[in-house]
């Protein structure tokens, strides 16, 4: 082993359902990201890329085989020890999530407040930096409702990378976006995670964003079929 | 490379703002007040829902001070005649429950108590019930007529010390100028006119003047006047009186000359200091009776009406926020977080709707207290008692609705 992955998966099964009614979503899953590594994970919907994000994302208890994000070992994991993990990883989801009643600034600045050693001006400071960073100077005080989708989404990503997670897990941004936002939105988190030297896991149906993976991987009925196919 | 090497980067880093070392959760108490920042931030973005929640909680505080207001006046004033009849000690029938039905007692024991040489007076205090006609009008209603020597000085009814003289004639009395305005403008006329003549039973008396004593559940007014005249409208055993007060040497100690007597004087008395006495009467009023009772329900409901609104409308902040809360889950922020700003929101409503409510509740009470003539006034213990019910009730709001927040599961959100 050479250095400490992000992400490093090991034999992953995980079902739904009991008895009869089980039901296999996920069946011996390999999967590593390296540092720095933008991965993009496509297939068809109920080949069982969602539930592995889940599970990569703590949001799950796994059922067998290995896993360790970030350093951390999940199988064994409890409740408290994912919670943590959790705000040591930017989520970024399909729809843009944000709290509507705080203006842009405040939404980013939330992903700041589980972390100590910020005063409340810090925290507001670097939500306006990354706000600026992802093209929306002046938009930091406007509520979501009066941004434009694609504005929406741009929040979400700069709410995902302002605590410089170790980690970004993305699920289908662009699905709600026009083509032209689309773009502008992955390419915004490629520049700014690269700059930061964070880790992608992206999962698509979109064939417009590929041109943004290090690396694609492709599911199929709960296995990767293409492991580790380097994009064009 | 090692991804704790990584570059921290962006223009946060060009302004010198350098990331914590070790990531380390922010203190309990920050975080606390993190959370009942982001309650009231959510609470207030939304202003109708707000208003609801206040008035549920305004209600709830204005019906349970209405309530208890009420159940105070009626026992204060159900003691009014009591109370106003101050002396340093009583001897009572240990049979007599309230002073509108009261036990006889031997007159005899009035003079037995002068044995001790503390007591310096011995008043024997008789009452009874007459009707007394309005001056205006010519109706009748009933009042309580008490009798006693006032000379001795023994009962000190407001108003009473100039009016010991004129009472002592014949067939003269003095009414209770607090009592209920059924009564007539008795105390206006005897203002306007000086004394004039009133009708007691089938009895005309000379009104000679005004003391304060104040209505009672027994009675809607009062009537005083000397033994002799008293003896004059009602015939009664002469050995018997209702209650007898005694008179003390000045800076003699009342909780000694009480246990004296309690040893000198025969089983068929008790003897009683003047709070012990009002409080008998209250207690009768109070556990003799369902008001207490009727009144404790009133403001049982109240809570009940006031912690369903606030449940509903913490309840509907949760729900309509459902996607919101599961996304903060999954940046990282733990159910008890969350728990804590529901609970933060309980409270601020607690606050903020209660403040209004005891402000509305000290308007009305000054409203009905110029209505009824019952003696309301917000003593600071009620009000800080209704405001722990206040907040104990959002609370357990706050408690219920919290269990909404288990719906937010982060892993449905991908």
């Amino acid at each position: 082993m050479a250095q400490p992955r992000p992400v490093e998966l090991h034999n992953v099964t995980f079902a739904y359902g009991e008895g009869d009614l089980r039901r296999i979503v996920l069946r011996e899953v390999d999967l590593r990201v390296e540092a720095g590594e933008i991965v993009l994970l496509t297939g068809p919907s109920g080949s069982g890329k969602t539930t592995l994000l889940t599970l990569i994302g703590a949001l799950r208890a796994m059922q067998q085989g290995q896993a360790r994000v970030l350093g951390q070992e999940l199988a064994t994991a409890r409740e408290a020890q994912r919670v943590a993990l959790r705000s040591r990883i930017g989520f970024i989801f399909q729809s843009h999530n944000l709290l509507g009643f705080l203006t842009a600034r405040q939404n980013v600045a939330m992903a700041l407040e589980l972390q100590g050693g910020f005063t409340e001006a810090e925290r507001l400071a670097r939500a306006a930096d990354m706000l600026s960073a992802v093209g929306l100077a002046d938009h930091v005080d406007k509520l979501p409702a009066k941004l434009s989708g694609g504005q929406r989404q741009r929040v979400a990503v700069a709410r995902a990378l302002v605590g410089q997670p170790g980690l970004i897990l993305a699920d289908e941004p662009t699905a709600a976006l026009d083509r032209v936002s689309g773009q502008e939105v992955v390419h915004l988190l490629r520049d700014l995670a690269r700059r930061q030297g964070t880790p992608i896991l992206l999962v698509t149906h979109d064939p417009r964003i590929l041109d943004i993976a290090d690396r694609i991987v492709a599911m199929e009925d709960g296995r990767i079929t293409q492991p580790s196919s380097s994009a064009a | 490379m090692n991804q704790r090497l990584r570059k921290p980067a962006l223009q946060a880093e060009d302004k010198g703002l350098a990331i914590p070392a070790a990531r380390r959760p922010p203190g309990a108490l920050a975080s606390l007040g993190l959370a009942i920042r982001l309650a009231w931030r959510q609470l207030k973005a939304d202003r109708a829902r707000l208003a609801t929640a206040i008035a549920g909680v305004m209600f709830a505080c204005v019906l349970v001070f209405m309530q208890l207001g009420f159940k105070g006046a009626l026992f204060d004033s159900a003691t009014n005649m009591l109370a106003a009849m101050r002396a340093d000690l009583f001897l009572m029938h240990p049979m007599t429950q309230a002073s509108f039905r009261p036990e006889r007692l031997p007159r005899i024991r009035a003079w037995q108590s002068l044995a001790d040489p503390d007591v310096t007076h011995a008043v024997p205090i008789y009452l009874e019930q007459a009707t007394l006609r309005n001056p205006a009008t010519g109706t009748r209603r009933s009042a309580q007529v008490i009798g006693f020597d006032a000379s001795a000085g023994a009962v000190a009814f407001t108003g009473l010390p100039p009016l010991i003289e004129a009472l002592q004639r014949p067939d003269t009395l003095a009414f209770d100028d607090r009592s209920r305005p059924e009564f007539g403008p008795v105390g206006r006329l005897f203002r306007d006119n000086g004394p004039y003549h009133l009708q007691l039973g089938r009895r005309d008396f000379e009104l000679v003047g005004l003391v304060e004593i104040g209505p009672s559940f027994g009675a809607d007014g009062n009537v005083v006047m000397s033994e002799t005249n008293f003896r004059r409208v009602f015939s009664r055993a002469p050995g018997m009186a209702d209650l007898v007060a005694l008179r003390l040497t000045p800076g003699a100690d009342a909780t000694a000359v009480q246990a004296r007597l309690r040893a000198l004087l025969p089983a068929d008395v008790v003897v009683l200091t003047h709070a012990e006495l009002v409080r008998g009467e209250r207690a009768y009023w109070e556990n003799g009776t369902p008001i207490g009772f009727i009144f404790l329900f009133g403001s049982i409901m109240g809570l009940v009406v006031g912690m369903v609104i606030v449940y509903q409308i913490l309840f509907a902040d949760i729900a309509g926020h459902l996607s919101e809360y599961a996304t903060l889950k999954a940046m990282g922020y733990s159910n008890g977080y969350l728990s804590r700003v529901v609970l933060g929101a309980a409270v601020i409503l607690a606050i903020i709707g209660f403040i209004p409510g005891l402000g509305l509740s000290i308007f009305l009470y000054d409203f009905v207290a110029k209505a009824t003539f019952l003696p309301l006034h917000m003593p600071p213990d009620r009000a800080l008692s209704v405001f722990l019910m206040i907040f104990a009730m959002c609370f357990t709001a706050g408690l219920l609705a919290m269990r909404k927040l288990r719906d937010a599961n982060p892993a449905d959100m991908f």
